[in-house]
């Protein structure tokens, strides 16, 4: 074994045990309910993934990350304005947080398919079990995590005049 | 349907003495270069679109401006070499391919329009730049050109180029049948982890803007292309690639029977357009 490989091991083990005291000290902190758990009832889904509430900063930037929820790549959003290509696909998503309860939200991101019809385009971001001919990486993956969902359900919630 | 409302062709005759723009509702607009027309109705009527639009029309002024001169079009580096290989002997039969086809602008006239076209021998169909190997390694006992060579994709763009203004027709019927069907079916099939298929994005929301790109229809007149974000010319199949890696999925592989039944189809879809080859796309 080369000193490197030594350092190497001496680093994720050391990573292990921050995880692990962080797993601990969290305590309360549950696993986020599994994709293939999440039911939609009545067009909603009432708790959250993750057991709390998510982040609307955060929220902010998975919505417009290309490599996240992407979601202004099919939704205009005024409070976005700033950013450059608000796309056309979707209805824009001003006053979205007065339209819908936050379980509808969260349901419409979590399976849109279950809430618009097996037609739409809008992706389900917090599916696994389903699709054709996924990417090796993205197999098995939900396209945004259980945080991330939450996340961006806090920041539409903000979305309303 | 859902794309923009287009404004109609009027002033037929004014706009035939202004060629070669076009009047599109009161203003002269340009084409591409060596074609009359970026639209046409379908002659089917099983075709699922009632207007069939080029690539073309949905590009920026800049993007189009390109293509309206072939001074100006990038992709003429690739064609010049498709030119100058076309007399170039090659391989253990000591020939080229004038050696057997004279003039391209004569015996390639019409070529680029119909492919991919039925090969008796092979009991399949073959696209162009297939074809074009084959009669590397039948006729010239040449080596065939790798996929996206610049030497394959020059001369595809030079042969297409022959073609350029002819409406693409293929034929579907007789024994092209099952593999238009297998090509549709690919066509409207979901895949990848966004669960989409061309026909989410090319025949339901073409004209709107999906972020920094307003969507086409999906149409293949342009083939190959030079595009920006290549920087330089690309196959049909690398398209095809592109779209199903943007929907993580696993794509297909060039040259493989799958995008050859995909290529059949979308050239059906495409019944009518005149042939651009080579377009400049963004
Ligand atoms: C590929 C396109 C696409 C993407 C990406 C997309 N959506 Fe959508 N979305 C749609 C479409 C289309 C609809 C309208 C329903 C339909 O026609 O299927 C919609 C509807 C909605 C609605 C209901 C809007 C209303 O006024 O009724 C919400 C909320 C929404 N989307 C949120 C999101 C969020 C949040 C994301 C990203 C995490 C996202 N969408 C990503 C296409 C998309
Ligand atoms: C998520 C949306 C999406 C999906 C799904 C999709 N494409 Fe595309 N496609 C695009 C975008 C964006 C472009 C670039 C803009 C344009 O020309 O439409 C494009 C371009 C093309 C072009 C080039 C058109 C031209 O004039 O240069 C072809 C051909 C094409 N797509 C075929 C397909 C086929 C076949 C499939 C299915 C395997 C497919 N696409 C799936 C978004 C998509």
């Amino acid at each position: 074994m080369t000193s490197t490989d030594i350092a190497k091991q001496k680093l994720v083990s050391a990573l292990c045990a921050i995880a692990l005291s962080v797993g601990f000290a969290g305590g309360a902190a549950a696993a986020p309910i599994a994709p293939q758990d999440v039911k939609v009832v009545d067009d909603a889904i009432a708790a959250s993934l993750t057991g709390s509430a998510g982040d609307v900063e955060a929220g902010k930037k998975w919505f417009k990350g290309r490599k996240a929820g992407n979601c202004l790549a099919c939704h205009a959003n005024d409070d976005m304005a700033s950013e450059s290509f608000h796309g056309e696909i979707g209805p824009p998503l001003d006053g979205v947080g007065e339209r819908y309860t936050e379980a509808e939200l969260r349901a419409i991101i979590v399976n849109s398919k279950a809430v618009f019809g097996d037609e739409t385009i809008m992706p389900s971001f917090y599916r696994a079990d389903y699709g054709n001919r996924i990417a090796k990486s993205f197999k098995d993956k939900t396209i945004l995590s259980a945080e991330q969902v939450e996340d961006v359900v806090a920041y539409l919630r903000t979305l309303n005049q | 349907m859902k794309s923009k409302e287009r404004a109609t062709l009027s002033g037929i005759a004014l706009a035939a003495l202004l060629a070669p723009g076009l009047l599109v509702g009161g203003e002269v607009q340009a084409l591409p270069e060596g074609v009359e027309t970026v639209e046409v109705k379908p002659t089917s009527k099983d075709h699922p679109l009632d207007e069939i639009i080029s690539g073309w029309q949905y590009r920026s002024p800049e993007t189009q401006a390109l293509q309206e001169d072939d001074f100006e079009n990038p992709a003429f580096l690739w064609v010049e070499q498709g030119e100058e290989l076309w007399s170039t002997v090659d391989g253990a039969a000591n020939k080229s391919c004038a050696s057997c086809h004279d003039d391209a602008a004569d015996t390639m006239a019409s070529v680029g329009a119909n492919m991919p076209k039925w090969n008796k021998a092979l009991d399949k169909p073959v696209n162009l730049e297939q074809q074009i190997n084959l009669c590397r390694t039948e006729q010239m006992e040449a080596e065939p050109w790798k996929w996206e060579s610049a030497q394959l994709l020059g001369m595809t763009a030079y042969v297409k180029n022959q073609s350029r203004g002819e409406p693409v027709s293929v034929q579907t019927d007789g024994p092209m049948k099952p593999w238009f069907d297998k090509g549709k079916e690919l066509y409207y099939t979901r895949v990848g982890q966004l669960d989409m298929a061309c026909s989410s994005c090319h025949e339901d929301y073409y004209g709107k803007q999906i972020r920094a790109d307003m969507l086409s229809q999906g149409q293949t007149n342009g083939f190959p292309t030079y595009r920006f974000k290549w920087q330089k010319i690309g196959s049909l199949h690398r398209r095809f690639k592109g779209c199903m890696k943007n929907i993580r999925a696993t794509p297909y592989k060039v040259g493989s029977d799958e995008f050859l039944a995909l290529e059949l189809y979308t050239a059906w879809r495409g019944q009518g357009l005149p042939v651009e080859a080579p377009a400049v796309r963004q």
